[in-house]
């Protein structure tokens, strides 16, 4: 154990990668996944503008993109990846193949938030002249915030998760560290004690999003 | 002010479903002021017709016109702005838990574009007008179903429409807040000159607000009228409906002859029984029959034994007839 204080730098950095990547791909997820789970939801059969062939395309999209084990779609969108980052190895690289990862996780999250809004408060919208995109903006968001938080929530958890895996493109981060210095030399009180700290963080940030979501439920 | 002319709404086929005519033909009107009832077992297409209103439902044919303008002839955009002034009021309230009273009182104002004073003031006004000025900053979850009516109805009243359309806006209510309701509705009705159109399933509702209405079954119009017509017009469904008629059976196998008289304040049953009575000298019981109060005025159904007298009452029963009163004389169950 004494050479804690030689490893405990580099859980602090490994800390920060994973804060890093996750947090901003998290972002980037909630800034395309929110519209897209609206599009899905109001070009759907019965939705607001419905458009069949639109939406079937969609679906199909978001589908693939879940079906995919994360570990193939990070070899996969590598190329995606140098496009946008110009390179594929590093933490920065690894926030693509994370936000491509979850921006149809939380999609498909945010199209059954959307749907449980009563269809009359849509339709109370509409008899007082409201355009499409005021249904949206006044009704189905607002109406749906608490649930709405509750999915960004499941999805930054998850989110944390797939970033165990960025490790495989030398993305860093705590995954990265656990396997590293626990597992390949045999430290298994470093692998444990990686999990404590990935356990607190998602448990924070769970609790975190309850409270937010529960704040905001008035109903 | 408000007038259909013909309307049909048929719904596609979906699945195994064949397809529904919902509304088969419809045509009515409603005066400007008016406050006229649609009523109807579930399933006779009232909440299809009231939307066919404002256009929530287009109708597959026929033609709709509002305040004189034919909304069937609008644009998509033109029809979003001529629904401002027609609110609309549902059976669940459809208030947004996002919002409190206020804040949903001002939904329909800042659609229109109206600014950010001018909503506040016109929510409190609203909200005075409708008796619920100390509960602006409720959420719709803090408030009792009549109260979220009393809140949905400012908010149907918030851009000033001219018409008002009223979805089974009790139907979802206990006894109370139901009369509170329909209180309200009269009154702004009153006050502000509005044209209503009711749907509704309920005859006490209609007995209790409406000047005129509308029995509609099975998509179709079976009968309509002003009240006080229908209530006093032979064989009538709307006024049977209205005041169901004593049955026969009452009155059967006690002997003399059975009348069903309808009594209003302007025929009231002291003149009838004056008739038999007084000039004919008969024995007259009441075997049956209501009284109420129906759009303010007084209308009874009496089914009464008329014994004695016997070869003067066709002679009576015409001399009634003449004087304005309905009369039908009752032979082995059935009317005539």
């Amino acid at each position: 154990m004494s050479d804690w204080n030689r490893i405990y730098p580099q859980l602090l950095d490994a800390t920060w990668e994973t804060l890093y990547m996750v947090g901003v791909s998290a972002v980037v997820t909630v800034l395309l996944g929110v519209p897209l789970g609206v599009l899905l939801t109001v070009t759907s059969p019965g939705g607001l503008a419905p458009r069949p062939m639109l939406n079937r395309a969609l679906g199909l999209v978001v589908n693939l993109g879940r079906a995919l084990p994360f570990i193939i779609l990070l070899v996969l969108v590598a190329p995606v990846t140098r496009g946008i980052v110009g390179t594929t190895i590093g933490s920065t690289a690894a926030i693509v193949p994370l936000t491509i990862g979850a921006v149809p996780f939380l999609a498909r999250l945010v199209e059954t938030s959307l749907r449980e809004v009563a269809g009359g408060k849509v339709e109370a919208a509409l008899s007082m002249g409201a355009r499409r995109r005021d249904v949206v903006r006044t009704v189905l968001l607002p109406e749906s915030l608490p649930s709405l938080v509750a999915g960004v929530t499941v999805t930054v958890v998850a989110l944390i998760s797939y970033s165990a895996m960025a490790g495989a493109v030398g993305g860093g981060g705590l995954g990265d560290f656990a396997i590293r210095f626990g597992y390949q030399q045999f430290r298994t009180d470093i692998t444990l004690a990686t999990v404590v700290l990935l356990l607190v963080v998602v448990q924070a940030l769970q609790w975190a999003g309850d409270r937010w979501a529960r704040s905001l439920a008035h109903a | 002010m408000i007038e259909l002319k013909d309307v049909r709404k048929v719904f596609p086929a979906r699945g195994r479903a064949g397809e529904v005519v919902a509304v088969d033909g419809v045509s009515l009107s409603v005066d400007r002021g008016e406050f006229a009832g649609v009523v109807g077992p579930s399933g006779s297409g009232k909440s299809t017709l009231v939307r066919l209103v404002n256009l929530l439902e287009r109708p597959t044919s026929g033609s709709v016109t509002v305040d004189g303008r034919v909304l069937t002839e609008l644009s998509g955009d033109e029809v979003r702005k001529a629904r401002r002034s027609i609110g609309m009021v549902f059976q669940h309230f459809e208030l947004l838990d996002s919002r409190t009273a206020a804040g949903n009182v001002e939904h329909p104002l800042e659609l229109a574009g109206v600014g950010r004073a001018e909503r506040r003031s016109r929510a409190t006004e609203l909200l005075d007008l409708v008796g619920l000025g100390d509960r602006a900053d409720a959420r719709p979850g803090q408030l009792s179903g009549g109260q979220k009516q009393r809140v949905a109805i400012a908010r149907a009243l918030a851009v000033r429409p001219s018409v008002l359309l009223c979805d089974e806006a009790t139907s979802a209510l206990d006894q109370a807040s139901t009369a509170g309701v329909l209180e309200l509705l009269r009154r702004v009705r009153d006050e502000l000159g509005l044209t209503v159109l009711l749907i509704t399933h309920e005859m006490a509702v209609v007995k209790a607000v409406c000047d005129s209405a509308v029995l509609l079954d099975r998509g179709r119009v079976v009968d309509s009228g002003r009240l006080t017509d229908v209530l006093t017009r032979e064989r009538s469904p709307l006024g049977d409906a209205l005041l169901p008629a004593p049955v026969a059976d009452a009155g059967a196998g006690h002997g003399g002859a059975l009348l069903r008289v309808t009594v209003t304040d302007r025929t009231p049953e002291t003149l009838v029984l004056q008739t038999l009575i007084g000039d004919l000298g008969a024995a007259v019981e009441i075997a049956g029959g209501s009284v109420e109060t129906v759009a303010g005025g007084r209308y009874g159904r009496l089914l009464l034994r008329v014994t004695g007298g016997a070869e003067g009452l066709d002679d009576a029963v015409q001399r009634l007839r003449t004087g304005g009163v309905l009369v039908e004389r009752v032979t082995a169950g059935v009317a005539r």
